[in-house]
């Protein structure tokens, strides 16, 4: 939590700055702490630990606005800070858009705590942290005689906020998590050492999963080995639960507000159409108790609630902020998703490759970058190629390129094994007629 | 309000500082004077001991801090104070209207026992949290022998690869805003297609005061500038976006006309040729390489591999090619921290070494991995200058600075000559690399065909993936154009960016694999 002493600052740093010149401001202060030990073949390579305090103030001063943070929290010089940024945004154009959001708009508080901090997680001790690291490692060691490294580690942080307006919002975050990761390098065909990863994390330790993790990330390590590339052409893809938030992205940048200020969004006036396979819905659950992401209010201080973002390929909402919408004319919704839910199939990652009778398996994207006027994208992957549904052949070094609204409208299929542990609870996706490049 | 009197009640203050009035002058030749560090006169403070009453701290604290951190059986310790702020204006639908600054302040503890290093940062900087923090770092090391850091002497740089004339501290923000204006007046004037312009100035200033437990001490003063401008622009119904921009490390004087007029033409060019373009055909085929940013591919097929925290783990591809022959005897390749003003130069290090030209390639043999202080130790030969970190938050580690080949002997005409049917790449937005596996790639946000030995139509927005080794192995012509690109790139690995550059001369990949329609 925020010591009083930094939230009366807070409250004097708003004084502060209403008293010379601002006719507006909003005040955040920010603090965190972080852990992390990393072990390479289970002896200790890394430890670091870390505590900051940061306070952001943005300012409205005669119709200009400007933004000013530092991590110098002394009164004297914080004085000077707010006094000098005042002067300094004198000196921007007016901008009219700039206001603070509408009072009515703003969390009232009086909602349950959303669980989002481990009040525990403060008190392990640093043997304890680093013997969980270690047994990540045992798992992967001696386990296979290709293998080089053994990489393992443990992280966990927390971070506080505490935001006031000079309209009368004032509310407070909590965060924690924590997680355990295994990456291992093995010596693979000539002097390739093909490396993989696997990971779980967690908002309480309670329910952070410790076991498995070395075990799964040797078994994907070694499936890589003997990667190459197969022939170019249009496959189904089947995009597994780690990766397929990737190709969400796009889509999520181009309904935002300030993309769309700028025309610079391939999904620009496409509010009420359909953008997507009958299979796209996707729906923002800002309260979900317990969700990485889950907030009753946004970085304005504006209420969350439930929105539907896209309806069986339709596109529902655009993620617009005080700002974008005072300058498109428009109505604002909140500046930002929180927990996304993309409406989950039948079956896992392994019944759908099952059913697949030719295709490929993607299990991690190298590289690419996705057009953002045009949805046009092209990535580097690596993966499977899928044959009566099995796993046949490793591939690497391919790309796979097409535009986002095709690649949408070819969704057949969502799993129903979305990972808990990221705001974006994206299953595995199977596409229809994607185009790989290869050999 | 005249500026220098702004300079005292304002950008000062703005930017923290407490004790001296400014840490530009501390450095000599950041003045515009000779760019070699003049010793200061007898009697007077040098650099360090600047920067030392700057960041609030005496010789007795440091030794404290030190003694602290060694005291579990460290075999050394580092201390890194980092003074930064930073400033960014920028425009948008045609008018100066938003500005950012930061101020961070802070110094981290680093403690290495053999290969293995604990690390720990405060951001108040009291005798008391520093030996904390010292404390903490210090758990890296279990038992053994204790040693004592030894007293500190200044270590004088050499070399300022950036002095600056006017620093960023001495100028207010109403001076930067006329050629963000005039940046986005030149966009519009210079096609009508032109829908939106967003143009930004980020200037950042550092201050560095670094010491170890072998007594070695010196003050950076580090600078950053970038103008950039991102483009929209609609024909008939179809929007394309472009970018442009350029980066140094130079204060005030950075900013001309000049800069300006060529960064708008630039991202007017970049983005009207997209609506020409197409997406290739995909699948293996030649790639000429265009000179300057495709520095990317040396940046990513082989710079990453080179780092030498990947090779003493043993984990990268190249881990077992030192001294061998890799490629072509005509390639050099070269990581270099010495360009005068160059976004990736740094007079000395982050873990105390001075900034150096290192040969990472030479006559097609790998000559030098890219070492750190960590590094260096475990291979038993002097650090590279390498050890870079992001900030007092971070610890260092082997990074690269600017990543180039040297000219090559023919005409890039004669490379494009020989491609049949093949890709010219001369743009792009974004790279990445699989260490182990060799695998790496680069986004190209725009290029041509070759057909016939020519080029033709404007391609567009395809990633092109190829092997490391193999990729090197395939470069068999080199041209004489070589160039680096001043963009702003930076790079990112394990959590930390680092401002880097790449350069290139065109060159000949028989083949890579590029992204396109079947």
């Amino acid at each position: 939590m925020i010591a009083n002493e930094y939230k009366e600052l807070a409250r004097w740093a708003m004084g502060q700055a209403l008293k010379n010149g601002c006719q507006a401001a909003k005040v955040s202060l920010n603090q965190g702490s972080s852990s992390s030990f990393e072990l390479r073949d289970a002896k200790m390579d890394t430890l670091q630990q870390s505590a900051q305090s940061r306070m952001s103030l943005f300012l409205y001063v005669d119709g200009r606005y400007g933004t000013y943070s530092t991590n110098r929290l002394d009164k004297g010089e914080l004085e000077r800070f707010i006094a000098n940024g005042i002067e300094s945004t004198r000196f921007l154009a007016k901008d009219e858009a700039r206001v603070l959001p509408d009072e009515a708009r703003y969390y009232k508080g009086g909602k349950p705590d959303l669980q989002l901090l481990d009040p525990n997680l403060s008190a392990l001790s640093p043997d304890e942290k680093v013997a969980m690291a270690r047994a990540v490692a045992e798992e992967a060691m001696g386990k296979d005689p290709r293998i080089i490294s053994v990489e393992s580690s443990y992280g966990d942080g927390d971070s506080f906020s505490y935001l006031i307006t000079s309209n009368g919002f004032e509310g407070e975050t909590a965060g924690s998590s924590c997680s355990l990761a295994a990456s291992v390098a093995v010596r693979g065909e000539g002097e390739a050492r093909p490396s993989s990863y696997w990971y779980e994390s967690s908002i309480h330790l309670d329910g952070l999963i410790r076991e498995g993790i070395g075990t799964k990330a040797l078994e994907r390590t070694l499936q890589k080995i003997g990667q190459r590339k197969t022939k170019s052409g249009k496959y189904t893809m089947v995009v597994d639960p780690m990766n397929s938030a990737r190709l969400l992205r796009p889509l999520l940048n181009a309904i935002t507000g300030s993309a769309l200020q700028q025309k610079n969004s391939f999904l620009l006036d496409r509010l009420g159409q359909k953008v997507g396979s009958d299979k796209l819905t996707l729906v923002d659950e800002p309260h979900l108790m317990g969700a990485p992401g889950a907030r009753y209010f946004d970085g304005e201080g504006v209420a969350t609630e439930r929105r539907v973002v896209f309806e069986q390929g339709v596109l529902k909402t655009y993620y617009i902020d005080t700002y974008n919408a005072k300058k498109m004319d428009t109505e604002p919704t909140i500046s930002g998703p929180s927990v996304l839910l993309l409406k989950t199939g039948g079956k896992d990652l392994n019944g759908l490759v099952a059913n697949l009778e030719h295709g490929i398996l993607v299990t991690g994207f190298n590289g690419g970058n996705c057009n953002s006027s045009t949805g046009d994208f092209s990535y580097g992957i690596e993966g499977f190629l899928v044959e009566n549904g099995a796993l046949t052949t490793p591939l690497a070094e391919m790309n796979v390129t097409g535009n986002m609204i095709d690649l949408w409208n070819g969704l057949a299929e969502t799993g129903n094994d979305p990972r808990l542990d990221s705001s974006l609870r994206v299953p595995s996706l199977l596409f229809e007629g994607v185009d790989f490049s290869g050999l | 309000m005249d500026r220098r009197k702004f300079i005292r009640t304002g950008s000062l203050a703005l930017a923290g500082t407490v004790t001296v009035p400014t840490l530009a002058s501390a450095l000599p030749g950041t003045k515009g004077e000779a760019a070699t560090l003049v010793v200061p006169p007898t009697g007077s403070k040098g650099g360090v001991a600047a920067a030392m009453e700057h960041f609030g701290v005496t010789d007795a604290d440091i030794r404290k801090t030190m003694t602290a951190a060694l005291e579990k059986g460290g075999d050394y310790a580092d201390l890194f104070f980092e003074h930064t702020f930073s400033n960014s204006v920028a425009l948008q639908d045609g008018a100066v209207n938003r500005s950012q600054s930061n101020i961070d302040f802070g110094m981290g503890v680093r403690v290495l026992k053999g290969d293995q290093t604990g690390y720990a940062y405060i951001e108040n900087v009291t005798l008391n949290e520093m030996v904390n923090a010292a404390r903490t770092a210090a758990r890296i090391a279990e038992g053994g022998t204790t040693v004592s850091p030894v007293a500190l002497t200044e270590k004088r740089l050499k070399s300022n690869y950036y002095p600056v004339t006017t620093p960023w501290e001495e100028v207010v923000l109403k001076e930067k805003t006329p050629y963000l204006q005039r940046l986005n007046d030149r966009i519009f004037a210079l096609d009508k297609r032109v829908q939106k312009v967003s143009a930004s100035l980020n200037d950042s200033t550092s201050h560095v005061l670094f010491c170890n437990s072998e007594g070695v001490s010196y003050y950076d003063y580090r600078p950053m500038v970038t103008l950039n401008a991102v483009c929209i622009m609609e024909e008939n119904g179809r929007f394309e976006n472009g970018h442009a921009g350029r980066a140094y490390r130079q204060g005030f004087e950075f900013l001309t006309r000049d800069v300006v007029e060529l960064i708008a033409r630039e991202a007017v060019e970049r983005t009207s040729i997209l609506f020409r373009a197409i997406k290739p055909k995909g699948g293996e085929m030649p790639v000429v390489m265009g000179a300057g940013g495709s520095g990317i591919l040396l940046h990513e097929a082989i710079g990453h591999a080179f780092e030498a925290d990947f090779n003493r783990k043993n984990i990268s591809i190249f881990s077992d090619q030192l001294n061998k022959k890799i490629c072509n005897e005509h390639i050099n390749v070269v990581d270099d921290a010495t360009i005068p003003f160059n976004r990736g130069s740094v007079n000395v290090d982050d873990d105390g070494t001075p900034g150096q030209k290192t040969y990472i390639v030479r006559e097609g043999v790998l000559t030098s991995f890219l070492h750190d202080r960590v590094s260096a130790q475990h291979y038993g030969i002097p650090s590279t200058g390498n050890g870079r970190r992001e900030s007092f938050r971070h610890m260092p580690m082997p990074r690269m600075r600017a990543t180039y080949m040297e000219a090559g002997n023919v005409k890039e005409a004669e490379i494009i000559e020989t491609v049949k049917n093949g890709i010219f790449v001369d743009t792009f937005t974004n790279g990445q690399v699989q260490i182990g596996a060799g695998d790496f790639t680069f986004f190209v946000k725009s290029g041509y065909l070759i057909e016939n030995g020519k080029l033709t139509r404007p391609i567009k927005d395809v990633n092109i993936i190829g092997n490391g080794p193999k990729a090197l192995a395939d470069i068999t012509m080199v041209a004489d154009n070589d160039a680096i690109d001043n963009t702003s790139w930076t790079c990112g690995k394990n959590g930390q960016s680092c401002p880097v550059t790449c350069g290139m001369p065109s060159a000949l990949v028989s083949k890579l694999t590029v992204g396109g329609e079947s």
